[in-house]
């Protein structure tokens, strides 16, 4: 019987397709919902659109979102992005210790994709992970989200105006529904939210929101790791829909 | 496109681009302090409290009409509703007791 010789890179590719449909599946209702809000904070659909494309980062455009919404100026929002995302360091320097060895540049351009979902499936696969793969859950996941962003924006500017109060409370619910899920597992996750809108509570009060936000998080983080560091999350936060 | 907002997606896709790629181009199996990740992986969820309050209990002149929002969205999130369920969810009962507020 003669083995077949399956060529490695299309079916590694194709594999990577078939594991990120479920990803691309979940960012469909998520960015459906960016570009809906984005379409009541004012955005254009070529604004919602290109932020999608270029960023590819969920969580982190929602929050742009709001704050842009709130007139945060451009350098305060980066700078939340810059804090919010950094976590994807991480989970890229994770990554690379199983990642299959290769040109620094097809690397340095599946790296665009390291969302908390592309991260958290193409991290989960027994032994190396090879480049074609992660290429494969990147693409069908990215396809995803430009597209569905773009749709919800259409979707948004066929509302009626009645529902316009009511829409301004969107983007809370989806920070709780990204927060809610993660509370029920661990009480840490509680202790570091409920410190952080404290203290943003208060900061408000004295200095810009963008900053705020940063001062809070920040000091959310770092000291509840000083009081209860004995109590790791797992290395993928649990916001199913962020990326 | 308004120019401001040119600058904002491109300072953005910077900011959130150089930080996965520097790992994966740079990094020979390096390790991170084990502190410092802690705190990155904390992140998240503290930004996420600090975006919810004290925001969106002052987006209407009644604090109640934030408060019912934040309830009915914990109650869709906690009882398992996906994300376009917490948000549609919460819109609708906001549009049906705007009249109250």
């Amino acid at each position: 019987m003669k083995v077949l010789q399956i060529s490695n890179l299309p079916h590694a590719f194709f594999h990577g397709l078939k594991d990120g449909s479920s990803i691309a599946l979940g960012y469909m209702p998520a960015a459906v919902t960016f570009g809906f809000i984005a379409q009541t904070a004012y955005l254009s659909a070529w604004e919602t659109i290109m932020m999608s494309i270029l960023v590819f980062a969920g969580a982190a455009q929602y929050m742009a979102l709001s704050l842009v919404a709130a007139g945060t100026g451009a350098l305060e929002i980066i700078f939340t992005t810059f804090i919010v995302n950094l976590r994807h360091f991480l989970m890229s320097a994770s990554l690379n210790e199983k990642a299959e060895p290769d040109h620094p540049l097809k690397k340095a351009g599946y790296a665009f994709g390291i969302t908390d979902e592309i991260f958290a499936v193409t991290s989960m696969n027994k032994g190396e992970v090879s480049s074609a793969y992660i290429y494969g859950v990147f693409l069908i996941s990215y396809i995803s989200w430009v597209m569905f962003s773009g749709v919800g924006h259409s979707v948004g500017e066929l509302l009626p105006s009645m529902l316009q109060q009511s829409l301004t409370f969107a983007l809370y619910a989806l920070f709780i529904s990204l927060l809610v899920p993660s509370l029920k597992k661990h009480r840490k996750i509680l202790v570091l939210a409920a410190t952080a809108a404290v203290l943003n509570s208060l900061f408000v009060q004295i200095m810009a929101d963008g900053w705020a936000v940063i001062l809070a998080t920040l000091l959310s983080a770092a000291g509840v790791e000083g009081i209860e560091p004995k109590q790791p999350l797992h290395n993928k936060p649990e916001q199913k829909e962020s990326r | 496109m308004s120019e401001e907002m040119i600058y904002l997606i491109i300072g953005m896709a910077l900011v959130t681009y150089i930080p996965r790629m520097l790992p994966l181009v740079f990094f020979n199996a390096k390790k991170i302090p084990p502190r410092l990740e802690g705190i990155l992986q904390n992140v998240p969820y503290a930004a996420l409290g600090a975006l919810i309050f004290p925001g969106a209990l002052l987006i209407h002149d009644n604090v109640l009409f934030g408060l019912t929002g934040i309830g009915a969205a914990f109650l869709f999130s906690f009882f398992g509703g996906s994300m376009i369920v917490v948000v549609l969810g919460s819109v609708v009962v906001l549009t049906v007791l705007t009249p109250l507020f």
